[in-house]
């Protein structure tokens, strides 16, 4: 039968099997195909209420949830740090109470603490979507990014994927060696030895501290984007010397696979993690990324939000569809 | 082959050839009615409507020697019971890839139960264009209607009760042709309403 995905929250994609992560690029790859329609919007959630709760600036997730939202015919409010109590001195959970009593279907939150959105779910009654917390994980960047890899590879299972740049800080690269071990993948992080923790090897990924050795013969390089407050000599001497020794040139790119596809969260640092000849070249699925990340989206608010709806009555065994969604929704991962 | 046991049983009411025969008749049913398959397009509801849509427009086109386009659609996302905590499939493709506007769209399903998936297809269609007509085409039609919709082709008019189940078994997806109606069952496989 059908494939599950039965927790009640999407916190992180540390511990989900590769058949839960699959159930989520087939969903999204199938809600790829609104977005193409004339008409980009079905009913699926109409009625219900997501609220995006954004204590961290960020245009690109936040747009991409919101038109995802409103692809599934949901409500939304944009709640921001600076707009919101937070900045009056109230805390992370008297917020999330606060939101709580408002019956919002679900939060959307990203935050600059890591555990933030684990600890919402213990305050609140329904499904929380992690957007990016501290440097613990960006769940949903790291599902378009696999569906992006899936898309030009055809699989996940086998390949050798490079994250190059800053992993140490990096929510991103955390959610990508996850998942990508999950399904399959080898990850080599590639990148100084100050940014590159060497606790990551416990995850299974290769550490590697040069360039042109990280990324021969790999079939995908994702590019990290390095936060110019962070080149400040404490782990790197300066930012034109790591553009030097990292920055993704032609010439490094030369040394992957010849089908080598070029992947970046964004947004993109020109000149300093990659160049422009690369970032807008024949390699680069930059661009499907974004795409990507609006059906990834769709398909985690469908999948943790469409099921609250009550099962139908006359064909539910009793007890199987409304135990299994409330006993998920009061242990709260 | 299932078995029959003591708490089930299982009544044959389309073998291969009556379902052959049944499609065969639709065809030729919608050719009179519409004259031409000019202005028409099939598209069969997931999953096995669009198998027997697939089939149908092969028939219409040979004969009419025209080929007949023919699409899917995954209506989940227009039901009003989404979701069953239990029960969540994966939503499948809706592969639409011609213009509706104007045509008559010809809506097929293998089974016509409550009428809850042919209201979520119209207002899915709706979203797709404005079709000069909609007629729908069933290969069983079980009554038990909540909702006021008709069928104006129809395989067999089944009688059943609402604890039956009618299962439709097709060469595509079951490897074999066959309806059965099941009392007091539970599938092991094939579609069943």
């Amino acid at each position: 039968m059908s494939m599950l995905f039965e927790r009640p929250h999407l916190l992180g994609l540390e511990g989900l099997s590769a058949e839960e992560i699959g159930f989520l690029l087939d969903t999204a790859e199938t809600f790829k195909e609104v977005s193409d329609r004339e008409i980009k919007k079905v009913p699926a959630l109409r009625g219900r209420t997501i609220v995006n709760l954004f204590f961290e600036d960020s245009t690109r997730t936040r747009t991409s949830f919101e038109i995802a939202a409103k692809r599934l015919s949901a409500d939304t409010i944009n709640l921001t740090a600076k707009a919101s109590s937070v900045s009056k001195g109230e805390t992370l959970a008297d917020t999330a109470r606060n939101l709580a009593a408002m019956r919002p279907d679900a939060i959307v939150v990203r935050h600059p603490a890591s555990g933030a959105p684990e600890l919402l779910a213990r305050h609140v009654n329904c499904p929380i979507i992690n957007a990016g917390d501290g440097a613990h994980e960006h769940p949903t960047q790291a599902l378009l990014d696999l569906l992006t890899i899936r898309e030009h590879k055809g699989r996940l299972d086998g390949l050798t994927v490079a994250i190059v740049g800053d992993i140490l800080h990096s929510r991103v690269a955390r959610s990508n060696l996850h998942a990508l071990r999950a399904c399959g993948a080898r990850v080599r992080l590639v990148g100084p030895p100050t940014l590159v923790p060497r606790d990551f090897a416990l995850f299974g990924a290769e550490l590697v501290h040069d360039l042109h050795e990280g990324v021969r013969d790999v079939d995908v390089i994702m590019m990290l984007r390095i936060q110019h407050e962070r080149m400040n000599g404490r782990y790197f001497s300066s930012l034109a010397e790591y553009s030097r020794l990292y920055g993704l040139t032609v010439d490094a790119v030369a040394l992957a696979r010849k089908d080598v596809i070029i992947l970046h969260p964004g947004p993109i640092n020109r000149g300093v993690e990659i160049s422009s000849t690369v970032a807008d070249g024949p390699y680069s699925v930059i661009m499907d990324q974004v795409t990507n990340g609006v059906a990834v989206r769709m398909a985690t608010l469908y999948v943790l939000v469409g099921r609250r709806r009550l099962p139908e009555v006359q064909t539910t065994p009793a007890g199987s569809g409304i135990d299994s969604t409330a006993r998920g929704m009061v242990a709260g991962e | 082959m299932r078995m029959e046991n003591g708490s089930r049983s299982r009544r044959v009411v389309l073998d291969a050839t009556g379902l052959k025969r049944a499609l065969a008749r639709i065809a030729h049913e919608i050719l009179e009615r519409n004259k031409s398959a000019a202005e028409l397009v099939v598209i069969g509801i997931r999953s096995r409507g669009d198998i027997l849509a697939r089939r149908l427009a092969a028939e219409i086109g040979r004969l009419e020697g025209a080929e007949v386009p023919c699409g899917a659609m995954d209506v989940t996302l227009y039901r009003d019971d989404i979701s069953r905590g239990a029960d969540q499939a994966l939503v499948q493709i809706t592969d639409i890839p011609w213009e509706i506007d104007g045509r008559v769209v010809l809506l097929v399903d293998d089974v016509l139960y409550t009428g809850r998936t042919v209201r979520a297809a119209l207002d899915a269609l709706m979203d797709f264009g404005r079709p000069r007509a909609i007629q729908l085409a069933v290969l069983v039609d079980r009554g038990h209607r909540e909702l006021p919709i008709r069928p104006d082709y129809v395989g067999k008019n089944l009688p059943t009760h609402r604890e039956e189940l009618v299962a439709v078994d097709l060469q595509e997806s079951e490897g074999h042709d066959e309806v059965a109606l099941i009392l007091n069952g539970e599938l092991n496989g094939g579609g069943g309403r």
